[in-house]
């Protein structure tokens, strides 16, 4: 058991990583607190994700010589760390949206706590 | 080489364990982009540099200035007692 | 509903799809609705008061701390279930990973000559997946977007807009230093520095580590330290509405039209004419440095416009 988790520690830290950030998620009533926590979501999958694409002993996929042959043995998998960069680049814009959704939020109710943010649009929905 | 990732992945556990203990927003800010940055190291030992330096440069440098300046944002609509929604 | 009103908008053309909405976005001189957060009135105070006294109650808290050990049990349950999956994953580090399969092999073997790029994995998101990044192009520039339809402020000379903008503008002043030496002495030496290591990863991207998306992001850093140290005058200078919506106008044309011709030329076009790169040379590769550069654009553009508006509500 004990050599199984230490094979796999870097997904097991994501994992660990991403139940964090669920939490924080759940737990904490701040608005700002919630965006950090899904940002470590989003940072933990792709952990999860670029870490099957390493393999030991191998370089980075980048071809530096034009005369040795090409042996795909040599290097790591290109497929995560491709897919990845794509996800670390639209997790900005995300982040951004949501914080102009709280600027917008406490322009109007003063206040970035969502439990009361709730209960306010639920009285000025009631009058 | 292992030993180094498995204290930099303790330590991004323990940063992001931190954020959600913090009760101040703008130390909770600074530490998330500590850990962003310890992650941008992890990328490097995983292999794709290019990983790294879009971390360091997106995850570390852009998202933490956002936040910084969403911060100050509300800090400043705080501070003006009268301030009503943008366009009313 | 909201299907009728959209089928409305499409037939009438002028209808707006959502009449409240838009009243709140593009009308501000409307005049005054009932707003109950407008002004502090009685019975406000009153709501406040009452949230205040439940939230203090023990039925409340009894409540709250049962949601907290729920939430808790289901993120802890949900890291144990995850992880139990995961041990029996290939090993981390393994040579026979779960995706070292025949398409990540194709792409090492044959990147070089269908890309020209020496760099794999730019040679993917630039070719392979093109239109993946095509689209995250169009992603970061509807956000830019969101975020200005967001936090626009008004900009007519009525003497509410202008009240207001003069507002955002104290605040701006407030929080942030003037005329500071330690600021502008750090930004003299940086910012130069950054843009040319942007313009380096940049250009570089087909041949090292790096590409459109880091080297941009690294641009728009030092774009926005500009703006930090120097003020809006100066950045005013280079960067403007009309700079950012030409540059990423003119970089996404660019990209959909390279791109595009592969529909046309059925698909066989991806390989045509393209040289493959050489190691330090960083004119060879292709297409790969153009395109490079048309997604460092939009990048650098979008960080740079997001930041100025949360700073401003304006480009």
């Amino acid at each position: 058991m004990t050599v199984k988790l230490m094979e796999h520690f870097e997904e097991i830290a994501a994992l660990i990583l991403f139940g964090i950030g669920f939490t924080n998620l759940l737990l904490n009533r701040n608005m700002m607190k919630k965006i950090i926590g899904f940002s470590m979501m989003d940072s933990a999958i792709y952990l999860f994700l670029a870490s099957y694409g390493y393999i030991d002993g191998r370089v980075a996929p980048i071809i530096a010589s034009e005369s040795a042959p090409l042996e795909v043995g040599m290097y790591v998998n290109p497929l995560p760390a491709g897919l990845v960069l794509t996800g670390i680049v639209v997790s900005v814009s995300v982040t951004a949206i949501m914080l102009a959704l709280t600027v917008r939020l406490y322009r109007r109710y003063h206040t970035l706590d969502i439990d009361r943010i709730a209960l306010l649009a639920r009285e000025a929905n009631a009058h | 080489m292992e030993a180094l990732s498995v204290l930099l992945l303790v330590f991004i556990l323990i940063c992001a364990v931190a954020v959600s203990l913090t009760k101040d927003l703008l130390t909770s800010i600074i530490i998330f982009m500590a850990q962003s940055t310890a992650m941008s190291v992890v990328w490097i030992l995983l292999r794709s540099p290019d990983l790294a330096i879009t971390e360091a440069a997106v995850g570390a440098g852009v998202t933490t200035l956002l936040m910084f300046v969403a911060l100050k944002k509300l800090h400043a609509i705080k501070t003006r007692g009268d301030e009503h929604d943008g366009r009313k | 509903m909201a299907a009728s009103d959209f089928r409305r908008w499409i037939d009438e053309g002028g209808e707006p799809l959502d009449a409240r909405m838009c009243a709140d976005l593009v009308a501000p001189e409307e005049p005054e609705r009932e707003d109950p957060f407008a002004q502090p009135h009685p019975r406000e105070e009153m709501t406040y008061e009452r949230i205040s006294r439940w939230s203090h109650t023990r039925g409340e808290r009894l409540l709250r701390g049962i949601y907290c050990a729920v939430a808790v049990l289901v993120c802890v349950g949900l890291s144990a279930l995850l992880i139990y999956t995961a041990l029996d994953l290939p090993q981390f580090g393994g040579a026979d990973a779960l995706v070292d399969n025949e398409v990540s092999r194709f792409y090492v073997e044959e990147g070089l000559e269908h890309t020209g790029a020496v760099n794999i994995i730019s040679g993917i998101i630039l070719d392979f997946r093109g239109f993946d990044t095509l689209g995250e192009s169009h992603v970061l520039f509807i956000a830019a977007c969101t975020v200005l339809l967001l936090l626009h402020l008004p900009q007519g000379d009525d003497p509410d807009s202008l009240r207001m903008r003069m507002a955002a503008e104290s605040d701006d002043r407030h929080f942030e230093p003037r005329h500071d030496p330690i600021l502008q002495g750090g930004a003299r030496v940086l910012v130069p520095l950054l843009i040319v290591f942007g313009a380096y990863i940049l250009l570089n991207g087909h041949l090292s580590p790096g590409g459109g998306f880091s080297g941009g992001a690294v641009l728009g850093a030092g774009m926005i330290l500009f703006l930090c140290a120097f003020g809006f005058k100066n950045a005013e200078r280079f960067f403007t509405f009309k700079t950012f919506r030409a540059a990423t106008t003119a970089a996404l044309v660019f990209y959909a039209l390279s791109k595009g011709y592969v529909f046309f030329t059925g698909a066989n076009g991806i390989a045509n004419g393209i040289s493959a790169g050489r190691f330090g040379a960083i004119l060879s590769g292709g297409l790969m440095m153009p395109l490079n550069i048309a997604v460092g654009l939009v990048v650098a553009c979008t960080m740079y416009a997001l930041f100025t508006l949360f700073r401003k509500g304006d480009l």
